[in-house]
C-alpha cells in the first residue's frame, strides 16, 4: 500500500515537472503510433473502399481474412517482422531492426486489418445507399472510391481511432522489433514493462498516466475535429 | 446529340429468384415527347424504367437503342423513387455530376447555385442534403439530374408524397426541360399528373404491357376494360 502511495506521489511530480526522460518517451510513443496510423490509414481506407465497390472472385475470402487478421497476436507479428528485418533476413540489408521504423512497420501490420475491417463496414453501408445513383451517373471505379471515402469520413475517423487505440497500447511486437533501447526505441508501453520489472513503480505509474492521458487527448482531439467540421447530422 | 430514339424492346424480361418481374415486353418508344408509365403497385414500373436505363439486369430479350447502348445510357439521367442524397450540402450535391465529368470546381458550383435557384432551393445551398424534407429532396434530385443536360430523363414517381404546390413546381421544371428538348419517361400514380404530362401512355399490369397509346386516346377511350377500371380508380388485378 505504501509502495503504491509513494509511487503515485512521485509519479505525479514526474508528470507535473515534465521530467525530460518521461517527455522524450512520450513523444516517441506518439511519433511511432501516429506514423503507423497515417501509413495504415493510407493503406486501409482505399482497401476498404475497393472491397466495397469491386466485385472480384476472391472478395469474400479476402474480407474474411481481413476480419481474421484483426485477431493476429501482436507478438507473432513482432516475431515475423523481426525475422524479416534481422541481419540474415530478406530485408536485413536495410538495417531497420531496432529502429522506430521497424516499430512503425510492426504496428502498421497490426492495425491495417482492424482499420480496414471497420472502415469496410461503413463504406459498404454507404455504397448500398449510393449504389444506384453512382451507377446511373456512370461514375468511374476510382471516383466511386473517392466519393465513398470522403462521404464516410466521420465513420472512417472512428476506424482510425480504433487503430490508434490498438497501436498506442501495444507492447509485445514493438518490444521485439524495437528492442526497448534507451533514447532510441523506448516508448511508453515498453518502458512501463521495463520499470515494472525493475520495481520502479513510480516511473512506471507516471508513464502509465501519460499513456492514458495521451490516448484520451488524441481521442478527444479527433472527435472534436469530426464534430467541428460541420454541425449537420447525416 | 446521340439520337438514341427509337428504342425497341423485344421480349425484354427481368426474372429474379425464378419469378418474372417484368416481361416479356415488346414495345417501341419513338421518344416523341413524354412517355408516362402507369399501373398498380408492383406492376413493374420501376423495373421497366431501370431496365431501360441499364440499372437493372435483363434476363432475356433485348433492348435496342438507335445508338450504342453505352452511349445512350450515358446521355440519360435517373431520378429514383426514393432519391439518393449524397452526404454533402445541397450545393455540393448539385455540383457532383459536373465534378465527376471533370468540370472545374468554380464553374460547377456556379451552375449548381443557378440550378438550386431553378428548383427552388436557393435558400438551402449549405444545408446537408440528407436533412432536407421529402419534397426538397425530390427537387434536389431533379436538379441534380437535369444539371448535366441529359437527353433523356427517367423519373420514378417524382411526385409521390408531395403536396400540390411542390408537385406544380416540379411539373413546371419538367415542362421547361421538355421545351429544351429533354425527353422524359416517368412513372406516376397520379392520373392528373399523367394527363398533364403524357404524350404517350404505357399501362402496365402484372409485369406486362397491357396497353400503349397516345395520351389523348388513352384517357378518352382506353381500349381494355382493365385500363378503364384503373382510370376510374377501381382496383385492378
Ligand atoms: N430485386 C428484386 N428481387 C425480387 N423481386 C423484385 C426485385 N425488384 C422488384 N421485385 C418485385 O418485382 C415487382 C415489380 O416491382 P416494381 O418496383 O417494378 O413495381 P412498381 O410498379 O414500381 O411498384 P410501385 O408502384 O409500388 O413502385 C414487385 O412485385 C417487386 O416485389
Ligand atoms: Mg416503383
Amino acid at each position: 500500500m505504501g509502495d503504491l502511495w509513494s509511487g503515485l506521489t512521485q509519479a505525479f511530480w514526474l508528470v507535473v515537472t515534465l521530467d525530460s526522460e518521461l517527455v522524450e518517451i512520450a513523444l516517441r510513443s506518439l511519433q511511432v503510433t501516429l506514423g503507423a496510423l497515417v501509413v495504415a490509414s493510407a493503406i486501409a481506407m482505399p482497401m476498404a473502399a475497393f472491397l466495397a465497390v469491386k466485385r472480384f472472385r476472391f472478395r469474400r475470402p479476402v474480407i474474411a481474412l481481413l476480419n481474421a487478421l484483426m485477431g493476429l497476436p501482436p507478438v507473432v507479428v513482432g516475431l515475423v517482422v523481426y525475422v524479416v528485418l534481422s541481419r540474415s533476413g530478406p530485408l536485413g540489408a536495410l538495417g531497420l531492426l531496432f529502429t522506430p521504423t521497424a516499430m512503425v512497420i510492426a504496428q502498421v501490420i497490426i492495425i491495417v486489418p482492424l482499420i480496414a475491417s471497420i472502415a469496410h463496414q461503413s463504406i459498404r453501408d454507404l455504397w448500398q445507399e449510393y449504389h444506384d445513383l453512382l451507377i446511373s451517373m456512370n461514375v468511374s471505379q476510382r471516383q466511386k472510391m473517392q466519393t465513398l471515402i470522403w462521404d464516410a469520413r466521420r465513420a472512417l475517423l472512428t476506424a482510425a481511432l480504433a487503430g490508434f487505440g490498438r497501436a498506442i497500447g501495444e507492447v509485445g511486437a514493438i518490444m521485439i522489433v524495437g528492442g526497448n533501447i534507451d533514447h532510441a526505441t523506448r516508448v511508453l508501453t515498453t518502458a512501463i514493462a521495463l520499470e515494472t520489472g525493475k520495481g520502479d513503480f513510480a516511473l512506471a505509474l507516471a508513464l502509465g498516466f501519460v499513456l492514458i492521458g495521451l490516448a484520451i487527448t488524441v481521442n478527444l482531439g479527433i472527435h472534436w475535429l469530426g464534430r467541428t467540421e460541420r454541425e449537420g447530422r447525416w | 446529340m446521340t439520337q438514341m430514339f427509337p428504342v425497341t424492346l423485344s421480349g425484354a424480361t427481368a426474372r429474379r429468384q425464378g419469378q418474372t418481374l417484368v416481361g416479356p415486353v415488346d414495345l417501341t418508344l419513338d421518344g416523341g415527347g413524354t412517355c408516362v408509365v402507369i399501373g398498380p403497385n408492383g406492376s413493374g414500373k420501376t423495373t421497366l424504367l431501370r431496365l431501360l436505363h441499364g440499372a437493372a439486369r435483363l434476363s432475356t430479350g433485348r433492348i435496342d437503342w438507335a445508338c450504342d447502348t453505352e452511349l445512350a445510357h450515358r446521355a440519360q439521367a435517373f431520378v429514383f423513387q426514393s432519391p439518393v442524397m449524397l452526404r454533402r450540402t445541397v450545393e455540393e450535391n448539385l455540383a457532383y455530376p459536373l465534378r465527376i465529368k471533370g468540370e472545374p470546381k468554380k464553374a460547377a458550383h456556379a451552375k449548381a447555385r443557378d440550378w438550386a435557384a431553378r428548383v427552388g432551393l436557393a435558400g438551402l445551398l449549405n444545408r446537408p442534403a440528407p436533412v432536407l424534407s421529402g419534397g426538397e429532396q425530390q427537387k434536389l434530385a431533379l436538379g441534380r439530374a437535369l444539371i448535366s443536360s441529359p437527353e433523356l430523363l427517367f423519373l420514378d414517381e417524382p411526385c409521390a408524397a408531395l403536396d400540390g404546390r411542390s408537385m406544380r413546381d416540379i411539373e413546371t421544371i419538367l415542362t421547361e426541360a421538355k421545351a429544351q428538348g429533354t425527353k422524359l419517361i416517368l412513372s406516376t400514380h397520379d392520373m392528373g399528373q399523367a394527363r398533364r404530362l403524357a404524350d404517350t401512355v404505357v399501362f402496365l399490369l402484372r409485369g406486362k404491357v397491357h396497353e400503349v397509346a397516345d395520351a389523348k386516346q388513352f384517357f378518352d377511350e382506353p381500349e381494355t376494360a382493365q385500363a378503364k377500371a384503373f382510370l376510374k380508380g377501381d382496383i385492378v388485378e
